[in-house]
């Protein structure tokens, strides 16, 4: 199992198209982002935690999964609450470091903000397989085939830099250049990735053109793509987490406009 | 199989009139003055030396070489009468690198993928899809990941994804130069059952002769100066143009490298030592190899390398050749056991390469990878060739003296400016070996150092190991190449990828 080929389970999470998954994150993260106070966060937070049980995940591999989420929220409410701006009562002050009131609730909003965005997102893609998702985008948003396409044969490639990278260090230490001068040689390394890279991709190219990639025929698809009532109904779900939010938020007072 | 099928399309036919290349930025043209006539259904083995424009032709005929900016094009070239890239998915094309001719992640898509482009309706695709992985013979299923193929399954893959746009012209550019042997068999016997069942065009380039000549009727030699050299019935082509043909870095069966190693004097302990039945260079008390910290390849490998001979590693692929190799090369650390330099050889480093400086290994063992790009680091060859005695701090005439000597010796000496990523293949290998010739390595560690070779070039190189030998450098070269292990190899050492590995000790081939 890899990142291009990821486990396809039982559940209908894994068969609603990555369009529907993509369209439900980005409505939910673009709500959530216009304001900053913690009853907004909180309310997705907590459909979101009841939606999650039907996502298909074991608990084991949603913690593991979204780990980076965990880690990066709690730090960017401690950079805010140490550093953000002031406001009422002062707790403790040092040097730059200013925790009041202000900065306090603006930490906890924006923990929350990042799990209530971040968590959703990563366990809406965990199972997502980028072929599916390049079908969609192709034939649901109609973005062109080729650009589409030529991304998702690109993909690919990735494993086949990260043994390229391997080879090279190993070569560099083999020339006798590995001693000194770390920062030069990872430029110089990176460098070289990159030179590979680019003749692997022409090659890619010429191979894709060889099977008729880009020829003045219309397209056809080997694997329909379909944007049907479970599709609807995970970006229905995910305009009501929105809304929801939006209206408790509001309705207690605390909605806070980003731009005001 | 549904042989019917695949012979539902008829061949193609090929024109060529004072046909010729000339790639956008170069001066010469790769291909000129090209008259030919290819009947439908013909299979023809394209035969030239490194530059005749053999590839060139065949990514022309594919449709593939690109427009206007791209190069320039004279004379005429046509498939069934029109322009190559007027019809699209007419010529099926094969490439030499299996690694980039997989396009999706999944075998069935994969497959599915030129049929899409071509625009065929969807349940004729996955018909063809079925109907094409049975001809290459790959049993997997459709969801298989193809990233787990090996390299003669991915050669099959991508001929099927050929074979499922139905092409009345087949096109393979030396389909197997980076195969292992059985690789090599496998697609060679998918592609006789294809031609069995097909009445398609064939045209394959390849410069081992012998894989092919069963399955052509016709064989046609490009001139590196433009034109046809030879054309005809390979049986009369191969006798009247042998001597040529092998001149010009092509396998003739029957005639084998046509290079004599003369028997070297291969006693284990060299004059060049005082003490009778002197210690090794190198030697590895069980040791056990691992890609990474806890897949194990092989264990339990006792090796000994000792001056002025050759010790061939060789086995199936994924058994750990490249793995030991690098072990051995104190670039990958032992996963047990270990790599022990006798006092000969450390020269008062550490007695593990593995924990000697990189500048230290230079002087020591030097290391040849499989892919020469992954060892260069300068931008001209000269420039590469410097950069071992740069980094052992020797003054500037001294390098200069030394990079001009490997320069002549590997005949790069006209390359000397040029950037080592725009050589040829062959040209490549050679310079590979030179930056590590630079420093003048005790030891020696080559990866799979004839791969994909022509003729000339595997000459060269095993003329040159030959020699070093006999100098008392000691070689240690992974390789799946029976003709070079024949002709170095003084000891073989085959790794089974399952039980236990074990040495046969050969004496020096000479033929």
């Amino acid at each position: 199992m890899s990142v291009l080929t990821p486990a396809r389970g039982p559940q209908a999470i894994f068969r609603i198209n990555p369009v529907a998954k993509l369209a439900a994150t980005l409505l939910l993260a673009g709500v959530l982002i216009l304001t900053i106070d913690w009853v907004s966060a909180s309310v997705a937070l907590a459909c979101e935690f009841v939606l999650f049980c039907w996502a298909g995940l074991s608990l084991k591999t949603f913690a593991l999964r979204t780990l980076p989420v965990w880690i990066a929220a709690p730090t960017a409410g401690l950079t805010t609450l140490l550093y953000g701006q002031a406001a009422g009562q002062v707790y403790w002050s040092f040097g730059l470091v200013n925790v009041t009131e202000g900065s306090l609730e603006l930490a906890i909003a924006t923990t929350l903000r990042i799990l209530a965005i971040g968590l959703p997102s990563v366990v809406l893609f965990v199972t997502v397989d980028p072929t599916d998702l390049a079908d969609g985008l192709a034939q649901v948003v109609r973005l062109p085939a080729r650009f589409v396409l030529g991304g998702l044969a690109g993909l690919r490639l990735v494993g086949l830099f990260l043994e390229d990278w391997r080879a090279l260090e190993l070569a560099r230490r083999a020339r006798g250049i590995a001693d000194r001068g770390a920062l030069r040689r990872l430029l110089s390394q990176a460098f070289a990735l990159l030179v590979l890279s680019i003749r692997r991709g022409s090659k890619l190219a010429t191979a894709m053109e060889a099977r008729g990639f880009g020829a003045p025929v219309r397209r056809t698809w080997a694997r329909p793509s379909t944007f049907r009532g479970r599709e609807f109904a995970l970006v229905g779900l995910g305009l009501a987490v929105a809304l929801l939010s939006v209206g408790v938020s509001v309705a207690t007072g605390s909605w806070n406009f980003v731009l005001t | 199989m549904t042989p019917a099928a695949a012979a539902s399309v008829s061949g193609a036919s090929v024109v060529a009139r004072g046909w010729g290349w000339r790639h956008a930025g170069r001066r010469g043209w790769a291909v000129d003055g090209l008259d030919l006539r290819i009947e439908p259904g013909e299979r023809v083995l394209l035969l030239g030396a490194s530059g005749a424009g053999k590839s060139t032709l065949l990514h022309a005929l594919a449709g593939v070489l690109g427009g206007d900016e791209e190069g320039e094009q004279r004379g005429q070239l046509l498939v069934n009468g029109a322009e190559p890239t007027a019809a699209r998915g007419q010529a099926g094309l094969l490439l030499q690198d299996p690694d980039s001719q997989v396009i999706l992640a999944r075998v069935g898509d994969d497959v599915a993928f030129g049929c899409e482009n071509l625009g065929v309706p969807r349940e004729e695709i996955w018909r063809r899809v079925h109907d094409a992985l049975d001809m290459v013979g790959l049993d997997l299923p459709l969801s298989h990941p193809t990233s787990a193929l090996s390299g003669g399954q991915k050669q099959r893959l991508a001929l099927a994804g050929v074979l499922a746009m139905r092409p009345g012209l087949l096109l393979l550019d030396e389909p197997t130069a980076n195969l292992d042997p059985a690789g090599v068999l496998d697609v060679r016997d998918s592609v006789a059952r294809v031609l069995e069942h097909s009445e398609a065009t064939f045209i394959v380039i390849e410069h081992r002769v012998a894989i092919w000549q069963s399955l052509v009727n016709r064989v046609i030699v490009l001139d590196a100066a433009g034109g046809v050299l030879a054309d005809g019935h390979p049986d009369d082509v191969l006798s009247l143009q042998g001597d040529r043909l092998a001149a010009a870095g092509v396998w003739v069966p029957g005639r084998g490298s046509g290079l004599t190693v003369p028997r070297r004097e291969t006693r284990p302990a060299s004059l060049s030592t005082s003490v009778p039945g002197s210690e090794p260079l190198l030697r590895t008390p069980g040791l056990a190899i691992a890609r990474t910290r806890t897949d194990f390849v092989a264990r339990d490998i006792d090796l000994t390398v000792h001056a002025g001979t050759a010790l061939a590693l060789t086995g199936p692929n994924g058994a750990g050749k490249s793995t030991l190799a690098l072990t051995l090369a104190g670039l990958l650390k032992p996963a047990g056991g270990a790599v022990l330099a006798g006092p000969e050889l450390a020269d008062g480093a550490d007695a593990e390469p593995i924990r000697w400086k990189s500048r230290q290994l230079l002087t020591r063992i030097g290391t040849v990878f499989q892919d020469p790009e992954h060892q260069f680091v300068a931008a001209t060859v000269r420039a590469e060739l410097a950069v071992g005695p740069r980094a052992l701090n020797q003054p500037g005439p001294a390098i200069t003296a030394r990079v001009d000597q490997v320069l002549q010796r590997l005949r790069l000496d006209h390359l000397a400016e040029a950037n080592p990523f725009t050589l040829s293949g062959g040209e490549k290998r050679r310079l590979s070996v030179g930056t590590v010739l630079a420093t003048r390595p005790r030891l020696l560690v080559l990866d799979e150092p004839t791969f994909g070779q022509d003729l000339r070039t595997w000459r060269e190189i095993v003329a040159l190991l030959d020699e070093l030998l006999r100098e008392g450098t000691a070689v240690v070269a992974v390789s799946h190449d029976t003709d070079f292990v024949a002709a170095l190899g003084d000891r073989e050492y085959h790794l089974t990828g399952q039980a236990g590995p074990g040495v046969t000790s050969r004496a020096a081939v000479s033929r």
